[in-house]
């Protein structure tokens, strides 16, 4: 299939990406494409205009940046995974970056596109999440930050307002204890269950994918950890609060026992 | 319309199109290399997969605005004049092939792969397909080839 | 040049390959002509509704649009439906497009054409249909009911009841020691070429002569019975099928988009070019499997199979396609399998539901009947406890170099089973896997070994014409070949077969090139045009080889006979003084005073000095209609690691020994093996058609229709060492395109279940998806079934 027809134009700065979305409510961002082509194509989706940023390459990034390291919000997936800044002070990110779709995709999609389509069964915001990642907003006002937990309120829904462009992600260096735990029914498919555990602060912050509208942190599990739970038990808690999807690649009831076990997993790896 | 001006195998090449204008079609349709191939509506089966400034994509999944400027590479400039590409070598060798549709992405595939890493383990190479259906040859030969396209790449350049 | 190479049985590099592996082949898609129009197709968003109103006023008026039509502005014939397998069969009428209901999700009710490919995908979406919703029936279990009634005219939905009957003793279903009594479940499959279908209409108009260019599997038959549907005459249409992107049954067929393409571009008088979206492709082109199989073993203690007995129910969809009723009676001659019971029985109804039409995929009813046959066969095994190797060595029909009469009817060609089970569990190590398998068991890790087998047979060849006849199949199986042998030394061979992907003029070269003592490489192969290759039946059914190959066998027979009569004259020697050696027609007791078919090819064309009864030019045409079916067999052994906490399946060893006869190309039997065993675990693990509960397609895209790739496909071991040659046709070929996924499904889930039946699992349906073999793990758990001995297992009477 083929898109609706649209209007498009391609930016060279920030500042140009506002004001055109400013000017028409119907405009969408066109980063790398790979979330937002595939439903266009089928005509789930039908912006009035694209506004294509994917050649703010002053975007595309990876650097240490005092406790944490910066992320530009357009670096591709296939420059995350071969970032040696991230492999070495945030590896779950290079990890995760390289399990997303397939090469094809990695070549294309960013980090940042993936944020903003907040897809609960994408991999990167549930890492993003585990790792209490700071979002930085840019909007006609200025820059402002959003904390991990409030930057996914509802299902494809980020806390990005329609006039803002996502433009850099910060997460803290976690060389330490890490795990994704990814069930796949094929390689290339998005996570049926995903889990990402990551050491901090001598416990681990744990979180969801495809366990509900959002990305999720799975806070009985984290709880019960910082009880002293064991891995084994705390995982015994990893559906509490969830709302897990029933379609073709699992039931609710499934995916609940999936969950369990794959925190169980994962935590096991990140403490180890 | 939007202007698109690319460097296809090398040729420069530009037209006016539709916005929407997908870049399997602005190669099959615009510029009529029909070697590139469509096989699914959501970048699930690989089969358009070209190079983009060396690196796979699928064409399915981009526009063709978004090439502007860049440099493609189709199946159709992987051979150099009656000289097969090693990959397309082996993939006759190999019987890498049987209705051929899905083939000349997976050959663009792995030449992006193989460029990212030159020697890879059958499951290396496994991996790297992900992306790639074929309903044909159970993927046996595929993988075969691509290895074997890797041994004969190396000893080329030893 | 002629050469004494020989090339039967020699890998020779496929003469197909270089198209396509430089981006310059055929495929329809790549078809364009000055003056085309693009044709897209309105399919409403309604599964079962009364139709109320068609309006096309908007989409009429959208840029670009040439016309938008509506079954009222057509007089066409219904779509070609060629198999009434009964007397009593109930033919739901199928027009290309609907008018009055639309019956599944997917059913066309308008065309639309226009100048661009986005106009007319713009326009069909613009099409707006007024309807009245029905309830859908998409269970066939359902359906059967009659509650909801899919053909209002035809009454009720069970539309046909086939009994092949039974034979032997019946008394054993009832009074055997040993009953095993299960149901089987085989969801749809779609079929997934990865080149959709798609077709170009154009003509010249002012002889009223039309060709269409379409993504088939069988040109010929479209031929015929598209001239019945458009009221073209036959001999002003032509069909070719170009490079083919895949077809797996899915391109077997005659599609209303073909009909509607050919009655638009003799309307307009303008080329018509359409192609299919992957999403139409998954409602729009037909479907496979759908059955559901109740199934009865009678055995005794020491595990010999007594009688097998299979009732099933088949899912038609909401119309016949070309063959449909026609594929479960295809599987209803194997039901023995490669045993030897003395009782069988076998029926099944084909029941109409709101769905897109069965029709033919891979195996075409063998993969069905092999399934539910290898289940029963291993549930047999656990029942009595024995290993389920050892219960098919004890039942595999005895070897015969001679064709035999099967329990179900019909000439076993040649058999010779039990080293090919063997060859497969030496291969696979058997014993040794056992024993790891017992090891995990008493360790109770995580991670379990399941080994499964599947012992098969398939029939061949289709098919012989007078048995397709009796079968009520409105054409015949025959297939033809001509030769031309020009003067220049190349060879043009003219099949009826219409390969797409199965390496044809590759193989069919090897063949003439023995036969006549020519390289491959000066021998061309044509194919897939009614007008350059008019004899023919076409690509389905592992016919190719074994009718159309060995076609071409009597063609070079009578080659050699005409150019043996040449060579006699011009050497002056008696034909009975000549012997064909070392590829030429050779003086008896001076080899050297000989003459080769190019030699001969000149002299029949120059026709300077020929005999008196010979015609000019070395060219001969063969029709060769089977005599009977040709039997492949095999073994197969799969080897599965299963995850015990989330149900996960890892194939970790996949052994396929096949005997397909004498084999051509061992190095293209080997690629069917591969790609047959890929879709067979495709089956058996990933691929299954859902739908919602309003019979929406809910795996409507590639996205959510698990086809594997690379990465879930196992690495495979494949072995034809043996080769029984058939004695149907005397190449001795037999056909391996669908055996890998006859064969596949049943090895791979009896793997599954065998990695966990130890846990009290004893049934896990198609396909084997993680969270069915955890439910199952669970289930067994609540039951306390875990640890039972094996003679105590529930679950199968």
């Amino acid at each position: 299939m083929i898109p609706a027809a649209f209007d498009y134009e391609r930016v060279d700065t920030v500042d140009a990406a506002i004001a055109a979305l400013r000017a028409d409510e119907g405009a969408k961002l066109l980063a790398g494409g790979h979330s937002l082509l595939p439903q266009m194509k089928l005509r789930f989706v039908m912006p009035t205009k694209l506004i294509d940023i994917g050649r703010l390459h002053d975007l595309s990034y990876v650097h240490e940046d005092g406790g944490g390291v910066a992320i530009g919000a357009l670096t591709r997936y296939h420059d995350l995974e071969a970032s040696e800044t991230l492999r070495q002070l945030a590896p779950i990110v290079a990890s995760v970056a390289g399990q997303v779709g397939d090469p094809q995709v990695r070549h294309m999609g960013t980090i940042g596109g993936s944020v903003a389509h907040a897809d609960p069964a994408g991999d990167m915001p549930s890492v993003l999440l585990a790792l209490g990642a700071t979002f930085v907003a840019t909007g006609p006002g200025g820059m402002r930050e959003i904390a991990a937990a409030d930057m996914f309120p509802g299902l494809f829904q980020s806390a990005l307002a329609g006039d803002e462009v996502l433009t850099e992600i910060r997460v803290p260096k976690t060389p330490g204890g890490w795990s994704y735990q990814k069930f796949t029914r094929r390689a290339q498919d998005w996570a049926v269950v995903g889990v990402a555990a990551v050491r901090m602060n001598g416990s681990a912050n744990v979180s969801l994918t495809n366990m509900g509208l959002t990305p999720m942190r799975a806070a009985g599990v984290e709880e019960a950890l910082a009880g002293g739970a064991d891995p084994a038990t705390a995982a015994e808690r990893a559906d509490e609060g969830t709302a897990p999807p029933s379609d073709s690649f699992g039931s609710d009831e499934y995916r609940r026992a999936l969950a369990k076990v794959l925190v169980r997993r994962a935590l096991e790896e990140a403490l180890a | 319309m939007t202007h698109v001006s690319v460097t296809v195998n090398g040729a420069m090449r530009e037209a006016d199109v539709e916005p929407r204008t997908l870049l399997v079609y602005f190669l099959r349709e615009t510029l009529g290399l029909t070697g590139t191939n469509a096989g699914c509506d959501t970048s699930s089966c690989g089969s358009c997969t070209v190079l983009l400034d060396g690196e796979s994509v699928k064409s399915c999944t981009m526009l063709a605005a978004q090439a502007d400027g860049r440099e493609l590479t189709t199946i159709e400039g992987m051979a150099e004049g009656d000289q097969l590409h090693p990959l397309q070598e082996s993939f006759r060798r190999n019987h890498g092939l049987q209705c051929g549709y899905c083939t000349p992405g997976m050959i663009m595939a792995a030449a992006s792969y193989l460029k990212e890493n030159p020697s890879p383990s059958e499951g290396d190479v496994r991996l790297a397909l992900e992306g790639n259906l074929c309903r044909c040859t159970g993927y046996q030969n595929i993988v075969k080839s691509i290895l074997d396209a890797a041994g004969s790449m190396a000893g080329a350049e030893a | 040049m002629a050469t004494t190479e020989t090339f039967i049985g020699q890998p020779v590099l496929r003469k197909e390959d270089p198209e396509l592996l430089t981006g310059h082949a055929s495929y329809i898609d790549n078809w364009t002509m000055p003056g085309m129009l693009w044709m897209a197709l309105a399919r409403p968003p309604y599964v079962h509704a009364t139709i109320d109103g068609i309006d096309t006023t908007e989409a009429a008026s959208m840029p670009g649009v040439v016309g938008v039509y509506t079954a009222t502005d057509f007089d066409l014939a219904p779509l070609p439906f060629v198999w009434p397998i009964t007397e009593e069969i109930k033919v739901p009428v199928h027009y290309p497009l609907a008018s009055d209901k639309v019956r599944f999700n997917g059913d066309a009710v308008a065309v639309v054409l226009a100048e661009t490919r986005e106009q007319a995908l713009d326009a069909a979406e613009a099409v707006a249909v007024t309807a009245t919703e029905l309830p859908a029936v998409i269970d066939i279990e359902e359906a059967a009911k009659d509650e909801v009634i899919v053909h209002d005219d035809l009454g009720t939905n069970v539309v046909v009841h086939w009994s092949h009957g039974g034979g032997g003793d019946q008394s054993v279903f009832d009074s055997a020691p040993v009953i095993v009594q299960e149901r089987y479940v085989q969801p749809r499959l779609i079929p997934n070429a990865i080149e959709t279908r798609g077709c170009l209409a154009y003509g010249v108009p002012p002889v009223d002569e039309w060709t269409l260019v379409t993504a088939t599997q069988i040109p010929h038959i479209a031929k015929v019975t598209l001239a019945g549907t458009t009221g073209i005459d036959e001999h002003k249409l032509r069909v070719i099928a170009p490079d083919v992107g895949g077809g797996f049954g899915s391109k077997l067929n005659v599609y209303a988009e073909e009909a509607l393409a050919l009655a638009l571009a003799r309307r307009l008088r303008r080329p018509v070019k359409w192609i299919e979206g992957r999403r139409e492709n998954y409602v729009a082109t037909t479907h496979g499997r759908g059955v559901l199989h109740d199934c009865t073993l009678a055995g005794t203690e020491d595990g010999t199979i007594l009688g097998m007995k299979f009732v099933e129910l088949a899912d038609m969809g909401a119309y016949y396609q070309l063959l449909t009723p026609g594929i479960p009676e295809l599987g209803g001659w194997v039901y023995m399998g490669p045993y030897d019971p003395k009782a069988y029985w076998f029926e099944f109804k084909g029941v109409v539901t709101n769905t897109t039409p069965t029709d033919a995929y891979r195996g075409a009813g063998r993969p069905e009947a092999t399934y539910v046959i290898e289940r029963l066969v291993d549930s047999f095994a656990r029942r009595i406890g024995k290993d389920p190797a050892d219960i098919r060595r004890m039942n595999l029909h005895p070897p015969h170099e001679d064709a035999q009469t099967s329990i179900m009817g019909l000439n076993v060609d040649s058999a010779n089973y039990e080293p090919l089970l063997d060859k497969a569990l030496g291969l696979v190590e058997y014993d040794k896997l056992r024993a790891e398998q017992r090891d995990r068991r008493e360790r109770g890790d995580r991670t379990q070994l399941g080994i499964g087998l599947s012992t098969y047979i398939e029939m061949c060849g289709l098919a012989p014409s007078n048995i397709l006849g009796a079968l009520r199949y409105a054409a015949g199986g025959w297939d033809g070949a001509t030769i031309e042998c020009l003067p220049s030394g190349h060879v043009i061979v003219k099949t009826g077969t219409s390969p797409h992907g199965q390496s044809h003029e590759t193989a069919w070269a090897q063949i003439v090139a023995d036969g006549l003592g020519v390289s491959p490489d000066e021998i061309t192969v044509l194919h897939g045009d009614t007008h350059s290759t008019p004899l023919g039946m076409d690509t389905y059914g592992s016919r190719s080889v074994a009718v159309g190959g060995v076609a071409l066998h009597f063609a070079v027979e009578k080659i050699k006979a005409k150019a043996r009569t040449i060579a006699a004259h011009e050497l002056e020697v008696a034909e009975d003084d000549l012997e064909w050696a070392d590829g030429a027609f050779r003086v008896k007791g001076a080899p050297d005073t000989a003459k080769t078919i190019p030699e001969l090819a000149v002299s029949a064309w120059h026709a300077h000095a020929l005999p008196a009864e010979v015609e000019p030019h070395l060219n001969a045409t063969a029709v060769y209609d089977p005599p009977n079916f040709t039997w492949p067999a095999g073994a197969h052994v799969c080897v599965v690691e299963v995850d015990t906490e989330t149900g996960a399946t890892e194939i970790v060893r996949y052994v396929a020994v096949d005997d397909c006869g004498t084999i051509i190309n061992p190095m293209i039997v080997e690629g069917q093996v591969h790609g047959g065993v890929a879709q067979g675990v495709a089956e058996a693990l990933y691929e299954e058609a859902m739908y919602d509960e309003s019979g929406n397609l809910t795996t409507s895209t590639m996205t959510q229709y698990l086809i594997p790739s690379a990465t879930e496909i196992p690495a495979m071991t494949t072995d034809h060492s043996q080769e029984t040659p058939s004695t149907t046709n005397p190449l001795g070929v037999k056909g391996i395109g669908e055996a890998g996924t006859i064969a596949a499904p049943p090895a791979v889930v009896n793997a599954v279940i065998d990695a966990v039946s130890h846990l009290g699992v004893t049934a896990i349906e198609k396909p084997a998806s993680p969270e069915r073999v955890w439910r199952a793990i669970q289930e067994a758990k609540g039951d306390g079934r875990a640890g039972a001995s094996p003679g105590s297992e529930g679950g199968t009477s």
